[in-house]
């Protein structure tokens, strides 16, 4: 099959991410993959509850004091929608729509972008106002080690999705990119499902 | 033929070595709790060897039935896909098995896991039991008897034929405290107090002359191998008055002029800012560095480990590197002859009054 | 155009062949040579340690050595020995075996070995820094915080890099067992061999996240400054102990379901009698893998969880024998009305029967929790472990290093070295670790550099070291034999040189050509050669035409990644915040550049399209099934 050439809505297949058995393999190799990546949060989830509000003395802030729920609710709205435009581009691809599937994913980053700021603001609020930092307790460790796991998973998706869009940006869809688009908005949903665990673990259980 | 070979071999070793030593083996309970567990052993070996007789029954059967030999070495043996009934009995056979086993398995670590005699109190609401506080160095044991404010080191002494509960903690890095004539181990752990007992039979100690084996069993460093320590498991009344004797203890001055240079020589070098030579040392559990000196006449060991005469004293205090490296007294000291003689000659005037 | 299959390469351009390869075959190749040179290094630190624990406080060794060669030991074995030389056998039987041309991701075949390669490197240089790890392959975190130097550093690192490798490796084989099947090769006519890497790689899958972040925490501690483990700072060290044993139970499976899968292709053969039970062994795999992540606590029986765990655990550690059982009565019973030959392979194979039940039941007795607190950490447990992993691992490697040896190379290992390899092990193996069960009963704790005389352990130690030096001579020969087969062994001209395979590795050519199967065959049952074979055919039935071959094209980038990996792991261990204190700016300098080499080489990677080349239909019809060349 022509990996690179050029289709028209017509001829181009109803499932485009797996129209070739490149395709199907990168599909399963990646929900393969996700699979792994869930034992490494839960793994990161039992360290957490384990060190939750562990800290040396009395004068450090627990959860209670640091966490504030606008903010954070914030965040996820944010990164809630950004999942859903996400959804929207890869509407477009199955639709040939290159240019449609190309701005889906663009407002897609710029909203995992914001939600990217919220979050080293809202780290920077808890070193500075708090002291709460990755040394200063057990609890920080744990506690910046899970939410800062699922920021480099933030950054590394943007990272795949702006490469994609200006990789391709002159060339439109083929069956070889259409995988990659397809996968990358796949590992974008699950930092997504990642972020609604953190939300409640985290944050709302860390409010009671 | 290879196989019977080994089987003798086996055999023969097991008869010239017996079950071990009684001081030190788990084949020798010396107490409840390793009775309980030696009779596990025993009781999980059987079914063990039944299993492997089996196995090994059928596998010489089908070695010697079906060998490829010149006459069918053309054959095709029938293809069978399986059997649903022999397969279901090699399923539910080792279940039964492993039933057997578990019921035992279940009462027994619910029964050792039990410590609610620990808090159990007399009339005049004194503890009944014997409870040891035991604090883990690298590499050295201290134990503390919190009810009788005695705090020893490398000798544990226990009364024997009676519940002994021990509280365990790490200060450094993890241990495991293990008695194997008188039961299994339990970690001492940096993180938690670890509870668990132990009993000690008076006849079993009476064969060793009163002395168990201790070991630290989980690796500490680089003399893990030398982190032992010996159990002094002495009849009630004994104890009792070994209790009070290290009670009533007293520092004597010593009498003889060579032990007198070594207390001073013990002074000048501030081994007595590490080192308590009164068993009722009050400083708190994290000051309490290095080992207790009081009673060391009485020790059993010479750094838990080394014949108790003045000829090691001496050595293990000019060279302790050497002798249990990476410890935390000092790798090597340069006194002299006489000063050695004088420290030893001190030390050994460290003893309860009787 | 020149004819790809048949261009001539000299050295370098082997080498460079090597380097960059994606072809399945020459990876297993890669993956066995390093494999094969982690375990010689592994084995003479096993040796030195027996030699040390010869005689009674024995002063061959000094005591921190001692510590720093059982850890070397250990992890050498586990990581970087037998899980890699299984790989080798994965990836050259396995795509074989379910009729594809690679694995699903050739690329990143070669980086997870690459990564493998460079993580077991890093491990090693810690020789040559002289400052090695020294808190036993488990690394508990108390010891392994308090470690001075820079040992734990190349621990932590060099098993992180290699555990990327094998994680990759893992999604790789799960991938290409789901989507690369010939047609009509459903799951339930997969030869066990390729069931057990399926459920392996699910394990390796699941239990290896867990020490990707038990080992990040652990270097936090020791180079960020985190606070996972200290204990004034509210850390929790007991943490270490459950995520390593989350991923150490599974990985104990990890290694003996390939091993067994691997029995369960020699037995058959030389049985010249199908499987006995295959379905039911594919249950129990599947059994044992699923059971495997439910017992990791019976490795902290003493840890003092409590009565109630240690029950459960206690309970559920039992279940696993049920599956086993299954196994080893299925194995018997496929030699039952059987035509037993007696070959190198076999012989393992039969070897491995009685020493595998010895070492499972010794592990069923450790369940009993009670009983463990006697067991846990003496020469019981080292003995227990031992027969499991030499008398099912290890043996299992051997005998496939004489099985599959014609089918990777194209020749024959020579037989009489191969039995005499074999005494010497067999009766080695059982002289070093049989009598070490009662050295544990006898009280003798595990990793003890001396132990004093007169306490009843003198005359056990003597046995079990001349034991280790039989077992370190049968390896030698062993070695000989490689090298002696290398240079002057017998050619294997046929398919199926052991005369009764049943799997469609045994349909091609030895080696087989670069792109294995001509066409894709077309499966018509289990035991897909044998069935042919019974039907007069001489091949497989195809299920293409002949086409154009589609294949992957080589590529040096999966070194650069690694390598990246490699400096920042150097750069990482001098970072200004480590525990040793002797960290610098630099530090942070080569971490930096490290991780910009690794993503750069990833972005090149993704960033340049890689199509693959085609082998044209002519070239085929020219190319006789006379198979790739050897090395």
């Amino acid at each position: 099959m022509n990996l690179t050439g050029k289709f028209t809505l017509q001829n181009w297949p109803d499932r485009p991410e797996i129209a070739t058995q490149e395709g199907k393999n990168k599909l399963i190799g990646l929900w393969l993959f996700l699979g792994g990546e869930t034992v490494l949060f839960a793994t990161l989830f039992a360290t957490y509850l384990a060190l939750k509000n562990r800290v040396p003395d009395s004068s450090h802030p627990l959860t209670q004091d640091l966490y504030s729920l606008p903010l954070v609710f914030a965040m996820t709205a944010v990164l809630l929608t950004s999942s859903l435009t996400s959804v929207y581009a890869i509407y477009h691809m199955r639709n040939y729509n290159f240019k449609a599937m190309q701005a889906w994913f663009a407002i897609t980053v710029l909203l995992g972008f914001t939600f990217l700021c919220l979050e080293i603001y809202e780290f920077f609020h808890y070193v500075t106002d708090f002291g709460h930092t990755f040394r200063s307790s057990a609890f920080g460790s744990a506690y910046y080690f899970l939410v800062g796991t699922h920021g480099a998973h933030v950054i590394f998706g943007l990272g795949w999705i702006t490469g994609l869009l200006i990789r391709n940006a002159k060339r439109g869809l083929n069956l070889y990119n259409a995988p990659k688009y397809y996968c990358a908005s796949l590992y974008w949903h699950f930092i997504d499902v990642v972020w609604v665990f953190i939300f409640s673990v985290v944050y709302l259980m860390g409010m009671v | 033929m290879k196989k019977w070979r080994l089987l003798l071999v086996g055999l023969i070793v097991l008869l010239l070595a017996g079950c071990g030593e009684p001081y030190l083996s788990t084949m020798q309970p010396a107490g409840e709790v390793a009775k309980i567990q030696f009779d596990l052993l025993l009781l999980s070996t059987a079914i063990m060897v039944l299993v492997i007789t089996t196995v090994v029954l059928i596998y010489v059967i089908v070695l010697i039935r079906f060998r490829r030999t010149k006459e069918n070495e053309n054959v095709i043996p029938k293809q069978v896909e399986g059997s649903n009934k022999l397969e279901a009995i090699w399923t539910i056979i080792p279940i039964i098995l492993l039933i057997i086993l578990a019921i035992p398995t279940l009462i027994s670590t619910f029964y050792l896991g039990d410590n609610r005699g620990m808090h159990k109190v007399n009339a005049q609401g004194e503890r009944e039991a014997v409870v040891v506080n035991v604090r883990a160095h690298q590499y050295w044991w201290e134990f503390e008897y919190p009810d009788y404010g005695i705090i020893t080191s490398q000798d544990l002494v226990v009364p024997t034929d009676e519940r002994v509960y021990f509280n365990l903690l790490a200060s450094d890095v993890k241990h495991s405290f293990w008695v194997p004539a008188a039961g299994g181990k339990l970690d001492v752990n940096t993180d938690n107090e670890n509870t668990f007992w132990l009993v000690f039979d008076s006849d079993k100690a009476e064969e060793v002359n009163n002395i168990f084996y201790g070991k630290c069993a989980e690796l500490c460093g680089p003399s893990h191998a030398l982190m032992d320590f010996k159990v002094v498991a002495l009849p009630r009344e004994e104890f009792d008055a070994w209790v009070e004797a290290m009670q009533n203890y007293e520092v004597t001055e010593p009498e003889s002029a060579v032990a007198k240079e070594g207390q001073q020589l013990f002074e000048a070098n501030s081994c007595i800012g590490c080192h308590a030579i009164t068993p009722d040392d009050p400083r708190p559990v994290e000051a309490r560095t290095a080992p207790n000196l009081a009673d060391f006449g009485n020790r059993t060991t010479v750094a838990g480990f080394m014949e108790f005469n003045k000829e090691n004293i001496k050595k293990w205090l000019q060279n302790p590197g050497e002798y249990k490296p990476g410890n935390k007294m000092y790798d090597h000291a340069n006194f002299t002859e006489e000063e050695l003689d004088a420290l030893a000659e001190y030390l050994l005037t460290l003893k309860a009054q009787e | 155009m020149m004819n790809t299959l048949t261009a001539k390469k000299g050295f370098w351009g082997t080498l460079w062949e090597y380097l960059t390869t994606t072809d399945h075959k020459k990876i297993a190749h890669l993956y066995f040579f390093a494999g094969g040179f982690f375990f010689v290094l592994g084995g003479i630190e096993a040796l030195l340690i027996r030699i040390q624990l010869m005689f009674p406080e024995n002063d061959f060794l000094e005591a921190a050595t001692f510590n720093e060669l059982f850890t070397m030991h250990g992890t050498t074995m586990i990581f970087l020995a037998a899980t890699p030389l299984l790989f080798a056998f994965m990836n050259a039987v396995m795509p074989l075996q379910i009729g594809a041309r690679d694995v699903a991701f050739p690329f990143l075949n070669s980086l997870g070995f690459w990564l493998f390669f460079f993580g077991g490197v890093f491990l090693n240089l810690s020789f040559v820094f002289g400052q090695v790890p020294d808190a036993g392959w488990t690394s508990y975190a108390s010891l392994s915080m308090d470690s001075s130097g820079h040992g734990i550093d190349f621990y932590l690192i060099g098993l992180q890099i290699a555990g990327f490798g094998t994680l990759m490796s893992g999604i790789n084989f799960l991938a290409t067992i789901i989507t690369m099947r010939a047609p009509g090769m459903s799951f339930m006519r997969m030869p066990m061999f390729t069931w057990t890497t399926f459920v392996a790689s699910g394990l390796i899958l699941f239990a290896f996240p867990p020490l990707t972040i038990s080992i990040f925490l652990l270097m936090f501690d020791r180079l960020f400054g985190s606070q996972f483990f200290n204990v004034a700072m509210g850390g929790n060290t007991i943490i270490w102990e459950h995520l390593f044993w989350i991923f150490g139970h599974p990985e104990v499976y990890i290694l003996i379901l390939p091993a067994f899968g691997l029995f369960s292709e020699i037995i058959p053969t030389f049985s010249r009698k199908r499987l006995f039970g295959y379905s039911s062994m594919v249950f129990a795999t599947f059994l044992i893998g699923f059971l495997g992540f439910m017992v990791w606590a019976h490795h902290m029986f003493t840890v003092g969880m409590g009565s109630v765990a240690n029950a459960i655990f206690a309970v559920a550690t039992m279940a696993i024998a049920v599956p086993t059982g299954i196994k080893i009565f299925n194995w018997l019973l496929t030699m039952w009305g059987g035509s037993i030959k007696i070959t190198v392979p076999m012989l393992y194979a039969l070897g491995f029967i009685p020493s595998f039940v010895i070492g499972g039941v010794t592990g069923i007795m450790q369940a009993v929790a009670p009983l463990d607190y006697q067991l846990h950490d003496t020469y019981f447990i080292v003995a227990h472990f031992h027969y499991v992993i030499i008398g099912g691992v290890v043996f299992a490697i051997l005998a496939s290093t004489h099985f599959y040896w014609p089918k990777m190379f194209g020749r024959m290992l020579n037989e009489k070295l191969g039995y005499l390899t074999f005494a010497f092990f067999f009766v080695g193996f059982h002289m070093t670790f049989f009598i070490q069960h009662f050295l544990g009963l006898w009280g003798m704790p595990r990793r003890v550099f001396t132990f004093l005389p007169d306490q009843g352990l003198d005359f056990g130690n003597l046995i079990s070291s001349i034991g280790a030096i039989l077992m370190g001579v049968g390896a030698v020969i062993l070695v000989v034999n490689i090298i002696v087969t290398t240079i002057k062994g017998e050619k294997v001209n046929v398919n199926d040189p052991w005369g009764d395979g049943r799997t469609m590795d045994w349909a091609i050519a030895s080696p087989p050509p670069v792109y294995n199967f001509k066409q894709i065959p077309l499966v018509r049952g289990y035991d897909t050669w044998w069935l042919e074979k019974m039907e007069g055919n001489k091949e497989l039935p195809p299920s293409e035409p002949l086409q154009d071959i589609h294949m992957p094209n080589g590529s040096i980038i999966p070194i650069f990644i690694s390598l990246g990996l490699f400096i920042a792991g150097f750069g990482a261990m001098y970072v200004p915040s480590n525990v040793v204190g002797d960290g610098s700016p630099w530090g942070t300098v080569f971490l930096i550049v490290g991780l910009v080499i690794t993503f750069g080489s990833m972005l090149l990677r993704s960033l340049r399209d890689d199509l693959g080349y085609y082998i044209p239909k002519k070239d085929l019809v020219d190319d006789v099934d006379r198979g790739g060349k050897a090395i």
